[in-house]
């Protein structure tokens, strides 16, 4: 299949399909970063997950009519408010989530499965009744737009890098806020050893429900971004919550560093196997391989050696 | 001593119950509702077969798959690929290009059939197929997964993903497969019309049967030592293992059973629906069929029929009159399951209504006894 192409178009393929799989990674990573948090640390299946992004969107979506009717002028950075407005959103309805309904299931982890699945769908059905049932998308600032022509033939999209400039932050940001802050490694410990944590005097019940809002948050600024290179409808969020988890869980649960070695791997066999199939049997040999990976290495790429 | 097994096997309780619910299945559903309701019912008692087999791995084994669509979709696309050869003779297909195939073929350019359609020209090889092909296929991911000691989550996200990527391939693989729309326009079996209401009629009642036959089937396996043994492990798998079993194998078993119960429960779809589809076995429709069996009740094998029945039902009423109402109230459904009673109906009928009835009986007994 390589016959047809000259070296130099094989490079730029490469190099083309290369990028465009670094900005499908920072999409994968930014999903699985607030899942990586929840899931991988706390061990709760939030099936919302992808709910929770979208609702990211919505906030977006709602803060970029707000900027175009009001706000005119102040147009060209509406998208970094939105993002705060959206972090702000989705915290809040984790921690209420939290509240209602994940505290009571922390010891029956595949019960959380049923119930996040059962707030997701009326999530959903929440967005059709307020948004519509037609997907919205937002309009970007002129500077957002367009891209950049690194040679004769690879040509880079500015929204994508935006995407992965967020991603990069947001990744430092949250390593170093569970390796270095007092409420980072307050959480850490309640996830490694609770009652420990709690004998201490760490109030359990409050970091839990810090660690999974925060969670939620980044899943809401994951949809943030999102609102550049798609648009939203109430049911996308169904699309992301398989591939998270595999991200997830193949790179090992509990590591964050796995999550992006998984994310990475993943997108990058993802892109560039599409270009030589089609995009669905591209996305289901990726799978595979990663399904079988798993089952030789159940634990996923990066396993923390624990005593359990 | 055959008598005391019999006991063991066939609690007073349980035959009860499996006279009420054949009673109702049997004679109270015919009677009182009209062919097209009562072929909706039999759609619905389709799901059950998929709920009877995730008591078993999931209520008795403690193993969730969020796959089960996938086994479903084995039994129905195998049964939909018999029926769909009988309906596309060359006969009936020749206004096509290449007639003598089936007709969505014919429209993405392919000229003959796919090696793999072949031995659906057989009856009997389509039988087969609904019963070895869940079984390899759950033999295999159990056998990948459980030697491993690959459990709990773990399984049940892997379980989703290869339920997502065999969508996937039904939408992506259109000239094999059928896409999107699935297998439709399906006709006779034997040269007999499926589609005629006597033929409803009697599918219906088969279906029953069937069910009846997997319900006895399941009992005997929740009562043989298999079926204590799978207790024991969802409870203390290390215990067990340590006692000299081999765990693996005893999960891959039930695993394979609740696959093949699907199957059939598939294969009974297509026939009494008339077509197969992805939509019928991705990833969403596999959630919904767990939650069939956890609103019967997980533990309960005559709850998981109860709960396939209802919260169809429920569907079929709430998305025709308020469809908008529907996703909230199978949302709070999901929610109130599992935080309200984790234990389902049968749970509620067990703490609520048995202890009541007991009494009941005890009293009329009593008054017997007086006289």
């Amino acid at each position: 299949m390589f016959a047809d192409y000259t070296w130099a178009e094989l490079g730029s393929i490469f190099a083309m399909q290369g990028f465009s799989g670094l900005i499908l990674f920072s999409v994968l990573l930014l999903m699985a970063l607030g899942l990586a948090i929840i899931f991988g640390q706390m061990g709760v299946i939030n099936m919302a997950h992808g709910e929770f992004m979208i609702l990211g969107a919505y906030i977006t979506y709602l803060t970029s009519n707000l900027f175009s009717t009001y706000l005119p002028d102040l147009f060209g950075i509406y998208f970094f408010i939105a993002i705060i407005f959206a972090f702000i959103g989705t915290f809040l309805l984790g921690a209420l989530v939290e509240w209602s309904l994940i505290r009571h299931l922390y010891k029956r982890p595949l019960d959380t499965l049923l119930a996040t699945w059962g707030l997701s769908l009326i999530l959903q059905q929440l967005y059709r009744t307020v948004f519509g049932p037609r997907e919205v998308g937002v309009t970007l600032p002129d500077w957002m737009m367009g891209s950049f022509a690194v040679s004769e033939m690879i040509e880079v999209p500015v929204n994508g890098m935006i995407v992965m400039v967020i991603t990069l932050f947001i990744t430092v940001g949250v390593f170093l806020f569970l390796q270095k802050s007092r409420k980072g490694k307050q959480s850490r410990a309640v996830v490694q050893n609770r009652a420990m944590a709690g004998a201490v005097g760490i109030d359990t019940a409050r970091v839990d429900r810090f660690t999974f809002a925060l969670g939620c948050g980044i899943a809401g600024i994951a949809g943030a971004t999102f609102t550049m290179i798609g648009s939203t409808g109430p049911t996308s969020g169904q699309l992301y919550i398989v591939d998270t988890f595999l991200v997830v869980v193949f790179g090992g649960a509990a590591s964050l560093l796995g999550t992006i070695a998984s994310a990475f791997s993943i997108s990058q066999a993802q892109s560039i196997m599409e270009f030589f199939l089609s995009g669905s049997m591209a996305k289901v040999l990726t799978l595979l391989t990663v399904i079988v990976i798993l089952m030789l290495r159940p634990q996923g790429l990066f396993s923390l050696k624990v005593r359990r | 001593m055959v008598q005391t097994k019999l006991r063991s096997l066939a609690p007073k309780n349980d035959v009860i119950s499996f006279l009420i619910l054949a009673a109702i299945l049997l004679v109270a559903l015919p009677v009182l509702f009209d062919i097209f309701r009562l072929n909706l019912i039999g759609k619905y008692l389709t799901f059950a077969f998929v709920a009877l087999g995730l008591v078993l791995s999931w209520g008795l084994g403690g193993i969730l798959s969020l796959g089960q669509g996938i086994f479903f979709g084995l039994g129905g696309y195998a049964m939909a690929m018999f029926l769909k050869l009988e309906a596309s003779s060359p006969e009936n297909t020749q206004i096509q290009s290449t007639p003598g195939i089936p007709d969505f073929m014919d429209w993405n350019q392919l000229t003959e059939l796919p090696w793999f359609w072949e031995p659906f020209h057989s009856f009997g090889f389509t039988v087969f197929a609904i019963f070895a092909l869940p079984a390899l296929f759950a033999y295999i991911i159990g056998a990948a997964m459980f030697k491993r000691r690959v459990g709990g989550v773990y399984f049940a996200i892997i379980t989703q993903a290869i339920a997502a990527i065999l969508t996937i391939l039904i939408i992506g693989q259109q000239g094999f497969t059928g896409g999107v729309n699935g297998i439709t326009d399906l006709r006779t079996l034997h040269g007999w019309d499926i589609r005629t209401d006597s033929a409803k009629y009697v599918l219906y009642f088969v279906n029953v049967v069937l069910l009846l036959i997997t319900l006895v089937a399941a009992q005997y396996i929740r009562k043989s030592k298999l079926g204590r043994l799978l207790v024991a492990m969802r409870d203390s798998e290390d215990r067990v293992r340590f006692s000299g079993y081999d765990v693996s194998n005893f999960k891959i078993f039930i695993f394979c059973i609740a696959g093949i119960f699907s199957s059939i429960g598939g294969a009974m779809f297509t026939l009494q629906v008339g077509f197969m589809s992805p939509s019928l076995i991705g990833i969403v429709p596999s959630i919904e069929m767990v939650i069939f069996a956890a609103v019967g009740g997980n533990l309960s094998i005559f709850g998981a029929i109860y709960g396939a029945l209802i919260v169809n039902w429920a569907k079929t009423i709430l998305s025709e009159s308020y469809p908008e109402l529907w996703l909230f109230a199978m949302g709070a459904l999901f929610i109130a399951v599992v935080l309200a009673f984790p234990k389902g109906l049968a749970g509620i009928y067990e703490s609520h209504v048995q202890p009541w009835v007991d009494k009941k009986l005890k009293a009329i007994q009593k008054k017997k006894a007086e006289k």
